[in-house]
């Protein structure tokens, strides 16, 4: 498998570590209850398709990366800067 | 890189024909060099073959016709193909550690020296007593161990299985270590090309003139496929002639890699493809510095797959004789090789490809004797060539049996009429129709799909960037072979931008692919093998289909058919055209069969490469490392590092004394420990504190530039994830350590919650583990010892200095360093770091510094032992189930903000008071020794799960104290203090009671710590 | 008929003329008491014991394709309960002695060979880690031995000793542990099963689940509605498909993991070995065959196919732990899709809708678990009340912490 990086470009699977769906928000704050807390930290919905998900590039520039991959067919459709992503899902919270 | 070629042309004429026997050898012709003899032996016997050979068919240019023993009834074996499908000719190849078991003979270069052996048998391969199992063979049906073997139940594992191992199993492998060694590489183009036959090659030609970035991979050694074994022509040339030009043109282009003895073994996702090039099995031994073979990790963006096509053999009465061999086979060792694979030849054939034969045979001097076509109607040509050397025809007629022992002597016919005849010959040619390779492409996955013009499975839709072409497409003529190869070729460079252009069609003879196969003769005389090494005949698919096991896949799996080290290449469509016909449904109705990576075996060293003893992962050292060596530490392994252990001195000669000293002259004096090998993270931003705060569990409010403070991190669970400290250099630059086995998942772990779950917080960090050397120096000289390293000007004095404190000094006349007034043994205790270049030195100046206050340098074992004393939890404490609150941190975590862990820590089971919390253990009998992994029950308690209340988790012996300390988890264990329990160790025949205490041992009160 | 060596001699003299289906390939009908959906080891297993200890005969077993299509064929074969969680414990050492007694209880013979499992350590630490589990299987009365550098040694002298990057320093070894031929499993449970009256249903594939009232009434499927008082989902790997069709989310991550063999080769190793210090282990198939395996890809997969750096990585460890290996070839590599479950322990447990029952998250260690889990599924099934010794499988641990995490890796599921 390989990972087109949004920093490094292409480079192997072996490069990179998984975390996991990359939907799921974390409750935040003083004000969050465990219920949702446990929802986020063990409830998956582990799609058969179009998942995006958490890749860590650790042996190139330790970025967080938001893939998109089929999970039946392994294509990747898209990667962008987990950072990015997460800014832009909080504008979008906010507004 | 050079392909070494041999031209029809040179080699050919020589027709010298040196020395012992190769009988069957034709006086010229072939793609071999008559000049190079090779002495080599099978089964002891010497015999001579010539280079270009494989050692099949040197084999065969000798007469030897059986070479192997079937792997159920030990029936004798010769040789089918002359390729990578080989399910017969398996030998153990080379001797000794080299000794390769299961080489096929059909692929196996010849080289002056080769030794083989045939397997499988004993006592030897003409009289193997195992043969007896062929009168056996209507026991030893598919799956008749499933219903069997049961009884006595206590039989199995003492005398059925032992015995069928012995049985099973073919080749003997070396088992002593691999002596040669393997080597990795990864390359990368615009268009791969798999295959180096005419479409292969036309495919490269046209992707290679564009200036595209081409690697050709073929697995001979000679670039060519089918037209180095067949007698075609090409623009007037012949085949081989052109291959050979086309490989040269190839070799002109810069931008074009040839992998010739390379095996495209897997596909993998996004134009990620496995390959294995055999450097060095065509020699003896590898020369000097040579790997044995290389594993090419290929990134391509375009593949084109052009792999050729397997011949399907016949289904009839003794198929498996020695001397029954493929068509195409047959005419590979006529024209490629020189030698003849029998004398008198028969030829049976459902197709017009077959009848080549005829020619071939005759050309080189054999005899066919008779050609018998399943068809009814043959073109009238065809009948008169053959019969215009004399072979009788017999349309719509099969082979319904062979006779002969270890080798062909006669086939039975049955004729169109259903009257049936013995006709005398020492080889069959089999034609039945050829399968195209479609393994790599159903490596992602896919599945094939049916052609009916070809009655075979071709390639179904392929993923973008990947095209099949010529025979693994099913366009099986050469014309066409030579057109969609430089049409596939021309578009994949196209599509990369490439400006490619397609060139005139190429002239090629005329040929016939009029076909239509035979999947099983009628009447059968004998056992009619479909999958011929693992022994699966016709009948063992018609009790698999009795037995219910219908679907493909069931089929597979109950008589093993397909499942040899051929992976049933020659046999699978084969089973499931049976059990179409028993089923009445079509082939393709029936299923496919997926094929796995590889697509032939690969050696298991060959994907291990260099990574094996010592160099299976890398080594990291700690900065002392040379001066550690100097004084003969004993190291030991800690995840990638090799600490120093313990470092004897003489006269010491038991590890523990050498602990006992180092724990003693700390806590006495001063002693220096490497900690290097902790994680270092350098946090900076105007929000560095904030991301501190969220993903530490403990308050980082209120500390104080040049403070420092234990950190505990939570896993989102709830669970201790690490420990460390945490030093706050300036306002907005923060120093942070994580263990030794954790500092990379921390690391991952804070740029996660930087990035993903607060990005926008204003800070940036960064891993200073190997930029950094950090040495402890501890004990009641410590101080003195660092006041002669570090520069004049820094006041580490206590009040200056006190513990917890932190600062950016320099050592050595301004060499920048950072020093931490932290502990983990409990004495008064320092922690220098200074860059990693300087490392060396900086610790050579401080035992020079502390050797006036008896400086002893300690490893990671007294700083086990101290922190043992001290009560820390370390490793076997943190072991990702224990909360904070049962290691006795509970404490110090904050109540008054957010961080990673805060509410699952609450849940109910988290929470319970019956959980096992850290306290200390003493024996009760101070002589005895406690180990960590026993476990604890009431004293009195009869071991079981319900009695079990927690366990040791770390021991030490403790000089301070004088016998054995250790730190565990026991239910409620503060409130439990003075209480005796059982430490119960079975597995090392342990059971002793022990008190449970405190766990800290040493200075409770840490008066030593703030001095 | 039953098997015997009486009826395979009589058979032999008869052209094998007269042996039946081993199961029927039954029609669904419209109307069954139980439908386990998934033809695995386990529901099968699950189907044979609800016949054999409950006296619920009329159920049904649906399978999309055919039986024993799924992991159960595509495992490492490996059988053992060296456990050290008292979630486990129990549980594991139950199989385990079904495993002992399968063969003459379901007359097939699925080539149960107890020949020891060996789990190989490498540092003080974690020795002490294997002593404190084997120490709990000793509690719970079940085997287990630590054994020293020379221990080991006499079991697998040819492991590199002398010249290892992390060298062993001994071994945990269950002698009860060892392998079971896989594909026998499922197709015994599924004759047993068959013979006490179970229609086994292939090529019915589940496409809804029918509620009503909150209740289950029955299963869709590409064979048309089958009515069923109880629905039992057996389908690891796929448990979160069939659990959204009830709109449920699981703890539960599909993920791939990749299993390997060798040519088959005389006898090498005759017993099961796991590096520690690597991801390999291995044993040999009675056909000669190395069969070995390491860790999972890592990322959320249903392609039955993993990639090459996983490869490459098993292979180096099984280099470095046994250089001798290096000529071997690797014959065949394959990808099964495990329910890797957030604490890396399974659930067998009812789901909070009426009638529906849940048998899942077994990440890679259903095979072994085959018989228990059918036996407690079964119990749970019929009694609609846990077995005691699958007590701890509860799906709503999860919330109340009462986790069964044997590695200490948390909610990750790619890390256990």
């Amino acid at each position: 498998m390989r990972i087109r990086c949004s920093h490094c470009g292409e480079r192997d699977n072996g490069e990179f570590s998984y975390l996991g769906d990359a939907t799921l928000a974390r409750p935040d704050g003083m004000e969050a209850d465990a219920a949702a807390m446990y929802d986020y930290v063990y409830l998956r919905d582990n799609l058969a398709g179009e998942h995006r998900e958490l890749w860590y590039h650790g042996a190139g520039c330790r970025a967080w990366l938001v893939v998109t991959r089929d999970t039946r067919t392994h294509t990747i459709s898209d990667v962008s800067p987990a950072r990015d992503v997460a800014r832009t899902r909080r504008t979008g919270e906010a507004a | 890189m050079t392909t070494i070629t041999l031209r029809r042309s040179e080699a050919g004429t020589a027709a010298v024909s040196p020395g012992r026997n190769q009988a069957f050898r034709t006086a010229t012709g072939g793609l071999i060099n008559r000049q190079r003899p090779l002495d080599f032996s099978f089964d002891g016997v010497r015999h001579l073959g010539f280079e270009g050979d494989t050692l099949a068919s040197a084999l065969l240019a000798n007469g030897v016709r059986l070479v192997g023993r079937s792997f159920k009834y030990h029936r004798p074996r010769g040789i089918l193909s002359a390729g990578s499908e080989e399910p017969n000719a398996i030998v153990e190849l080379r001797t000794g550690a080299r000794r390769e078991p299961n080489t096929r003979a059909t692929v196996a270069e010849l080289y002056d020296g080769l030794e083989a052996q045939s397997q499988n048998r004993w006592p030897s391969l003409k009289y193997d007593a195992l043969a007896v199992n062929a009168f056996a063979a209507p026991v030893f049906a598919a799956g008749f161990y499933y219903k069997t073997f049961m009884w006595p139940a206590a039989f199995w594992e003492k005398f059925y299985e032992p015995m069928i191992r012995r049985a099973a199993g073919l080749g003997r492998a070396a088992n002593a270590p691999d002596p040669d060694t393997y080597d990795k590489a990864h390359a990368f183009c615009d268009v791969l090309v798999i295959g180096g036959g005419p479409a292969g090659l036309s495919a490269a030609l046209a992707a290679g003139r564009s200036g595209a970035r081409v690697i050709l991979v073929d697995e001979d050694h000679q670039l060519g496929g089918r037209l180095l074994s067949e007698r075609r022509e090409i623009d007037f040339r012949s085949g081989a002639d052109w291959a050979q030009e086309a490989v040269a043109e190839l070799e002109s282009m810069s931008e074009v890699r040839i992998l010739s003895r390379t095996t495209l073994f897997g596909v993998y996702d996004h134009g990620a493809y496995g390959a294995v090039e055999r450097v060095s099995d065509h020699l003896a031994v590898p020369s000097a510095h040579a790997p044995r073979q290389r594993l090419w990790r290929i990134t391509a963006k375009h593949a084109v797959l052009a792999a050729g096509a397997i011949e399907r053999p016949h289904i009839f009465g003794g198929n498996d004789r020695p001397g029954v061999m493929l068509a195409g086979a047959v005419r590979a060792y006529l024209n490629r090789f020189g030698v003849l694979p029998g004398r008198r030849v028969a030829i049976f054939t459902s197709g017009d490809d077959g009848w080549r034969t005829v020619a071939d045979v005759a050309a080189a001097g054999g005899q066919v004797v008779a050609v018998i076509d399943s068809r009814s109607s043959v073109s009238p040509n065809l009948r008169r060539e053959a019969e215009a050397v004399g072979a009788r025809v017999i349309a719509g007629g099969y082979v319904s049996g062979t006779k002969g022992h270890l080798a062909l002597k006669a086939i039975d016919v049955v004729d169109t009429y259903g009257s049936s005849e013995t006709i005398a010959c020492d080889c069959l040619a089999m034609a039945n129709g050829w399968n195209p390779i479609v393994h790599l492409d159903s490596h992602l996955s896919r599945r094939p799909v049916w052609n009916e013009v070809i009655q075979a499975f071709v390639p179904g839709a392929l993923p973008s960037g990947m095209a099949a072409v010529g025979a693994s497409a099913g366009r099986l003529t050469l014309a066409e072979c030579l057109k969609t190869g430089a049409q596939a070729g021309a578009e994949a460079a196209l599509a990369l931008g490439f400006a490619a252009a397609a060139r005139d069609t190429l002239k090629t003879d005329p040929e016939g692919i009029a076909h239509t196969p035979l999947w099983r003769v009628a009447k059968p005389k004998g056992k009619a093998f479909v999958d011929f090494q693992n022994d699966v005949a016709a009948s063992d698919v018609e009790l698999a289909h009795r037995e219910g096991f219908r679907a493909i896949e069931h089929l597979k799996r109950y008589t093993t058919l397909g499942m040899a080290t051929d992976q049933g290449k020659t046999s699978n469509l084969a089973g499931l055209s049976i059990m179409a016909e028993l089923t009445g449904q079509a082939i393709p109705s029936v299923g496919t069969t997926v094929f796995r990576p590889p697509f032939t075996p690969v050696a298991i060293g060959a994907f291990a490469g260099h990574h094996r003893g010592k160099e299976f992962r890398a080594t990291r050292h700690v900065p002392s490392h040379a001066w550690c060596e100097e004084q003969g530490a004993v190291f030991v392994e800690t995840g990638l590092w090799l600490r120093p252990a313990y470092f004897p001195v003489a006269g010491e000669n038991d590890w523990m004394q050498t602990v006992n000293r180092e724990v003693n002259t700390v806590r006495s004096k001063v002693g220096v420990c490497d900690v290097t090998t902790l994680g270092k993270i350098d946090i900076q931003g105007r929000d560095a504190l904030a991301l501190i705060e969220r993903a530490c569990a403990n308050p980082f409010g209120t500390l104080a530039v040049g403070k420092a403070r234990y950190a505990v991190l939570l896993r989102e669970d709830g669970f201790v994830m690490d420990d460390g400290t945490i030093a706050r250099m300036s306002d907005t630059h923060f120093v942070m350590t994580a263990s030794t086995a954790n500092a990379a998942k921390v690391m991952q772990h804070l740029e996660f919650c930087h990035q993903w779950l607060w990005p926008d917080l204003d800070v940036q960090m960064v891993s200073i583990s190997e930029q950094w050397a950090q040495y402890a120096v501890a004990g009641p000289h410590a101080r003195d010892t660092l006041r002669d390293v570090i520069d004049p000007g820094f006041d580490i004095g206590n009040e200056a200095f006190p513990f917890l404190a932190c600062a950016d000094v320099t050592v050595g006349g301004g060499i920048p360093a950072r020093l931490f007034r932290i502990s983990f043994s409990g004495e008064l205790a320092y922690e220098l770091a200074v860059p990693a270049a300087y490392g060396d030195a900086a610790w050579r100046a401080i035992m020079q510094a502390g050797s006036q206050y008896g400086i002893t340098a300690y490893g990671s074992e007294a700083l086990s032992v101290m922190r043992i004393e001290k009560g820390h939890a370390a490793g076997a404490e943190i072991n990702g189930q224990t909360t904070a609150r049962d290691i006795g941190l509970g404490g110090m975590l904050a109540k008054k903000k957010d961080y990673v862990g805060r509410l699952l820590k609450e849940r109910p089971a988290l929470t319970d008071p019956d959980r096992p919390i850290l306290v200390g253990f003493h024996p009760v009998d101070p002589a005895q020794r406690l180990r960590a992994g026993a476990r604890f029950l009431a004293v009195g308690a009869s071991p079981s799960l319900e009695a079990d209340e927690g366990y040791m988790t770390s021991v030490a012996y403790s000089p301070s104290l004088g016998h054995w300390i250790g730190i565990g988890l026991i239910r409620r264990g503060p409130k439990r203090h003075g209480e005796r329990v059982r430490a119960y160790d079975p597995v090392r025949s342990a059971d002793i009671e022990v008190e449970i205490c405190s766990p800290v041992f040493v200075d409770p009160k840490e008066e030593k710590l703030r001095v | 008929m039953r098997y015997s060596v009486f009826s395979v001699l009589g058979q032999a003299l008869r052209g094998q003329r007269d042996w039946k289906p081993q199961w029927r390939d039954a029609a669904p009908r419209t109307e069954y008491d139980v439908v386990i959906v998934g033809g695995g080891g386990h529901g099968v297993a699950t189907a044979y014991y609800l016949a054999k200890e409950h006296g619920i005969t009329n159920v049904a077993v649906l399978e999309k394709s055919h039986i024993g299509s799924g992991n159960v064929g595509r495992n490492t074969t490996i059988v053992r309960s060296n456990y050290g969680l008292p979630g486990n414990i129990p549980f594991y050492e139950q199989s385990m002695k079904l495993w002992e007694s399968l063969e003459q209880d379901i007359n097939y013979n699925a080539m149960v060979s107890q020949r020891g499992v060996l789990n190989l350590y490498h540092s003080d630490g974690q020795r002490d880690a294997y002593a404190r589990r084997g120490n709990a299987m000793r509690m719970a009365g079940i085997d287990a031995e630590l054994l020293d550098r020379d221990g080991v040694r006499a079991m697998v002298p040819f492991i590199d000793f002398d010249n290892a990057r992390f060298p062993v320093k001994g071994g945990l070894l269950q002698r009860r542990g060892g392998t079971v031929r896989h594909d026998a499993v499922a197709w015994g449970y599924a004759r047993a099963a068959d013979q006490r009256g179970v229609d086994i249903v292939q090529n019915c594939a589940v496409t809804g689940i029918r509620r009503d009232n909150g209740r289950v009434v029955g299963v869709e499927t590409s064979r048309g509605f089958i009515r069923a008082k109880k629905v039992a989902l057996s389908v690891a790997g796929s448990t979160s498909l069939l659990a959204s069709m009830v709109d449920m989310r699981l703890p539960i991550e599909s993920h791939v993991l990749q299993a390997f063999v060798s040519e088959g080769v005389k006898p090498l190793i005759d017993t099961v070995m796991t590096f520690g210090a690597g991801h390999f282990y291995v044993s040999q198939s009675d056909k000669g065959g190395l069969v070995f395996g390491g860790d999972i890809d890592g990322y959320n997969s249903y392609a039955q196919r993993g990639n090459l750096a996983t490869i490459e990585d098993v292979m180096e460890g099984g280099m470095a732990l046994w250089p001798g290996l290096g000529r071997l070839r690797l014959l065949r590599h394959w990808g099964g899709i495990m329910d890797m479950s957030m604490d890396g322990s399974p659930i067998i447990d009812r789901t909070g809708i009426d009638g529906l029952y849940l048998n899942a998250g077994w990440c890679y260690g259903g095979f072994k678990a085959t018989p228990a889990a059918g036996f407690c599924f079964a119990h749970l099934i019929a009694r609609d009340a846990p077995h005691a010794d699958a007590a701890a499988y509860r799906l709503d641990r999860f919330a109340t912490g009462h986790l069964i995490d044997e590695k200490g890796m948390g909610a990750q599921p790619n890390l256990h």
